[in-house]
C-alpha cells in the first residue's frame, strides 16, 4: 500500500482532524501555513539538516546486536541507535524541526508537555540553544518518577510546571499546555511532542521523525541486503515509531509491530493499550483510539513507562491498526523490566524503559522466527530510569 | 418558532439583553441541579446553559474542572442530565442549551442523543471542541430533530471563519470574550467590542457574549453590545462555596438578579 497521508482536513481516514475550541482553530491554520511553506524552503531543510547532523548528532547507527540474536535462536536483530542522539531520545528530531518553525512564525515563547520527560528536555535544549523562554508542563506523578530529568529542564534554564489533575500524568500535562496556548496563543508556540492532536501535528511531528526510518531502511540495505521481516517499536503517542514505520509502510513484505504498555494487567485503568482495551472517540484535539468508560470519560491509565503512559495514541496508527498494515500488541510492566535488562547484559545497552517495551517484544517473538531479520528502535537511554530499576531490582543495590 | 428563538424575540421587544447562566449538572449532585436552575430562572436568568461534565475538559479554567470532578463523583453521565432537563421542564420553559465536550456526546450516540435530547425539552447544543469543520458528521441528527447547534467564535477567529461558523449555526453564536480558557477576570475584554462587530456583519442571529463576566457592571458594559451576556464560572464558584447550604437557590437568585438588573433596559 502506499504511504497513508492525511487529506486536508488532516484526517487519516476516519482518525484525526482538528476538535478544539474556536480560539485554537485560527491558530492551527497558521501553524499549518508556516509548516507548509517551511517543507519546501531549501534555506530551513538545510538548516535542519545542519542541526540534525552537527548538534543532534544524526544519522544514528543501526548495530547489529549479535549476541541477543544467537540467545533467542539465531534471529537477525538490529537496533536503532536513537538513544544515542543528543538529550538521549528521538525526541529531538522534532523539538528542532518544530523551533526553526516557532522563530519563522516570531513566537518567543515556547511551552511543551512532557511524559517521561524526554520531550521536555529535548524542548528546553532547543529553547536554550535558540534562546527561547519554555515553560514545561509535566504530571506530578512522572515529575515524582523522572526526577533527573525535571532537574535537567530546569538546568536547561525551562520553567517546570506541576500539573496536579487527573491521574497527574502525561494527558493531564497535555490538557494544562493547551490550555496555556488557548489563553497566550498571541506569542507562544506549543511545541507538542508527540504524533498527536490537531492536525497538522500529527502529520508534522511524524514528518520531522522520518528521518529514522529513512536511515534504517538504507541502512539494513547496505547490511542485509534486503528489507526486515519485522520493524518493531513501542507506541504511547507513537512519534517514533510512526517516524520508523513510516518508510515501509510501502513495503508489504515487513511486518511493522507497535508494542503499547500492558501495564500490570488487563483490567481498565492498569494498563495504557489503547488498540485491545479502547475504542474510538475525541480527545485533545484529535479522535482515534481511546482508553474509556461507558460515559466517554477518560480512564486513567497505568505504565511503569510513563512515556507510554496515555489513554489515547496517534491517529495514524489507529488507521494503520483498521488497515491491519501494522500490528498493535501490548507488553507488562515487569516483561519490559526483564528486557531492559536483558539488553543490559547482552549487549551492554541500557534502553529508556519505553524503548524496553520494544525490546521485549522482539525478545518475546524472535524465538519463533528463527533467522528473521528484525529492527528495533530503541527511541531512548535509560539513565532517567535509573530510579525506576533501582526500585525494580533491589538485589543489585544492596543498602 | 424555537424557544430560544422566542426568548430572544420577547427579548428585543423588551429593549433587555439577555442574562445565560451556566452551571455543570449534577454538581453538588444530580438531585439538586433543577431546583438551582428554577431559582436562577427567578432570580432573572432567561437561557440556562446545562453543562455535561467531562474528565478532560481543556477549555475550561480550574472553577469548571473541579465542578466536572465533582458531578461525575456524584454519578451523573449524560443520561442523567437528560433526566435533569426532564426534571426542569416540569415548572419551566426555560430554553435549554446542552453545553458539552464531544466524547460524551459520541459515545451516546448522537442519533439517539438528538431523540433524546429532543424529549427530555433540551432547545440547543454547544459542543466546545467540536469545530465547524468536522461538525458536518454529527450535527445532522440534531438539526433533523429540531435542536439548534450553536458555535462558538473566538477573538482569533478570522472574517472567513465568522462567516463560516455563522452557516452552520443557529439560535444564536457564542463569543468568546477573550483568549482563555473559562474562569472569572477583573475587566472585561477589549476585543468583545470589534468580535461583535465582525460577528454581526456575518449574521442575523442572536450574539451571546461569555467567558470572564462575573459581576453586574460588567454584565452592564457587555450588554449593551450583545444580544445576551453568559455568566458561568462565577455561579459554579457559588455552587462550589455553597453546596450544602441549604440556602444555596436563594444565593443563586439573589445572585442572577443583580447580574439581570443592568441588562432589564440596554437599549438607549
Amino acid at each position: 500500500m502506499t504511504p497513508t497521508q492525511p487529506d486536508a482536513g488532516g484526517h487519516f481516514g476516519p482518525y484525526g482532524g482538528r476538535f478544539v475550541p474556536e480560539t485554537l482553530m485560527a491558530p492551527l491554520e497558521e501553524l499549518e501555513q508556516a509548516w507548509i511553506a517551511a517543507r519546501s524552503d531549501e534555506g530551513f531543510q538545510a538548516e535542519l539538516r545542519d542541526l540534525l547532523a552537527n548538534y543532534a548528532g544524526r544519522p544514528t547507527p543501526l548495530y547489529h546486536a549479535k549476541r541477543l540474536g544467537q540467545i533467542l535462536g539465531g534471529a537477525r536483530i538490529y537496533l536503532k541507535r536513537e538513544d544515542l542522539l543528543h538529550t538521549g531520545a528521538h525526541k529531538i528530531n522534532n523539538c528542532l524541526g518544530q523551533v526553526l518553525l516557532a522563530r519563522r512564525m516570531n513566537k518567543r515563547r515556547i511551552i511543551a508537555e512532557t511524559g517521561a520527560g524526554q520531550h521536555g528536555v529535548a524542548t528546553a535544549t532547543v529553547c536554550a540553544l535558540f534562546g527561547l523562554d519554555c515553560t514545561v508542563y509535566m504530571g506530578e506523578e512522572d515529575m515524582r518518577r523522572q526526577r533527573l530529568n525535571v532537574f535537567r529542564m530546569r538546568l536547561l534554564g525551562a520553567k517546570v510546571v506541576a500539573v496536579s489533575a487527573g491521574s497527574r500524568t502525561l494527558k493531564d500535562a497535555i490538557s494544562e499546555a493547551m490550555r496555556d496556548w488557548v489563553t497566550n496563543v498571541s506569542d507562544t508556540y506549543y511545541l507538542l511532542g508527540s504524533a498527536l492532536g490537531a492536525h497538522p501535528y500529527p502529520a508534522m511531528v511524524r514528518d520531522f521523525h522520518r528521518c529514522i526510518g529513512e536511515e534504517a531502511r538504507g541502512q539494513i540495505l547496505k547490511a542485509e541486503g534486503r528489507l526486515p521481516d519485522r520493524v518493531i517499536a513501542c507506541v504511547g503517542g507513537g512519534s517514533n515509531a510512526i517516524g520508523i514505520f513510516h518508510s515501509f509502510i510501502a513495503d508489504e513484505g515487513v511486518k511493522l509491530t507497535g508494542v503499547e504498555a500492558g501495564g500490570r494487567s488487563g483490567k481498565l485503568g492498569d494498563h495504557a493499550a489503547r488498540f485491545s482495551g479502547g475504542s474510538p472517540g475525541v480527545l485533545q484535539g484529535t479522535r482515534s483510539y481511546l482508553l474509556q468508560d461507558d460515559d466517554g470519560q477518560i480512564a486513567l491509565t497505568h505504565s511503569v513507562s510513563a512515556g507510554l503512559d496515555y489513554a489515547s495514541v496517534g491517529p495514524e496508527h489507529a488507521l494503520l491498526h483498521d488497515l491491519g498494515r501494522a500490528e498493535y500488541v501490548s507488553c507488562q510492566d515487569a516483561d519490559a523490566l526483564a528486557g531492559a535488562r536483558q539488553l543490559a547484559r547482552t549487549e551492554g545497552i541500557i534502553p529508556a524503559l519505553e524503548s524496553a517495551h520494544a525490546v521485549a517484544e522482539a525478545i518475546r517473538r524472535a524465538p519463533s522466527e528463527p533467522g528473521a531479520v528484525y529492527i528495533v528502535n530503541v527511541s531512548g537511554r535509560g539513565d532517567k530510569d535509573i530510579g525506576i530499576y533501582i526500585e525494580n531490582f533491589p538485589e543489585l543495590d544492596p543498602q | 418558532m424555537s424557544r430560544i428563538a422566542a426568548t430572544f424575540a420577547r427579548l428585543k421587544d423588551r429593549g433587555e439583553s439577555g442574562l445565560v447562566a451556566y452551571l455543570t449538572a449534577g454538581d453538588p449532585s444530580p438531585d439538586r441541579t433543577a431546583s438551582l436552575v428554577w431559582a436562577l430562572e427567578r432570580g432573572g436568568a432567561d437561557f440556562i446553559e446545562l453543562g455535561v461534565p467531562f474528565s478532560d475538559p481543556v477549555a475550561d479554567g480550574p472553577v469548571i474542572q473541579k465542578a466536572s470532578d465533582r458531578a461525575i463523583a456524584a454519578g451523573t453521565n449524560l443520561a442523567r442530565v437528560l433526566g435533569i432537563a426532564r426534571e426542569i421542564r416540569t415548572r419551566s420553559e426555560i430554553p435549554l442549551v446542552l453545553f458539552s465536550y464531544l466524547n460524551p456526546l459520541l459515545r451516546y450516540g448522537f442519533e439517539r442523543l438528538a431523540g433524546d435530547a429532543a424529549a427530555a425539552g433540551i432547545d440547543g447544543c454547544l459542543i466546545t471542541d467540536l469545530s465547524v469543520e468536522e461538525a458536518g458528521d454529527w450535527i445532522g441528527p440534531l438539526k433533523a430533530a429540531g435542536l439548534d447547534t450553536v458555535f462558538l467564535v473566538a477573538p482569533t477567529s478570522t472574517q472567513r471563519r465568522l462567516e463560516l461558523v455563522s452557516r452552520y449555526s443557529s439560535g444564536f453564536v457564542y463569543l468568546v470574550s477573550r483568549t482563555g480558557v473559562t474562569g472569572e477576570q477583573d475587566s472585561v475584554s477589549a476585543s468583545i467590542a470589534p468580535l461583535v462587530e465582525g460577528m454581526r456583519k456575518a449574521t442575523s442571529l442572536p450574539l451571546a457574549v461569555g467567558f470572564g463576566i462575573s459581576r453586574p457592571e460588567q454584565s452592564a458594559e457587555v450588554g449593551r453590545l450583545a444580544d445576551a451576556v453568559v455568566v458561568g464560572s462565577a455561579i459554579v464558584r457559588l455552587i462550589e462555596q455553597n453546596g450544602q447550604d441549604p440556602g444555596l437557590e436563594t444565593i443563586l437568585e439573589t445572585f442572577a438578579r443583580d447580574l439581570k438588573k443592568p441588562l432589564l433596559s440596554v437599549t438607549e
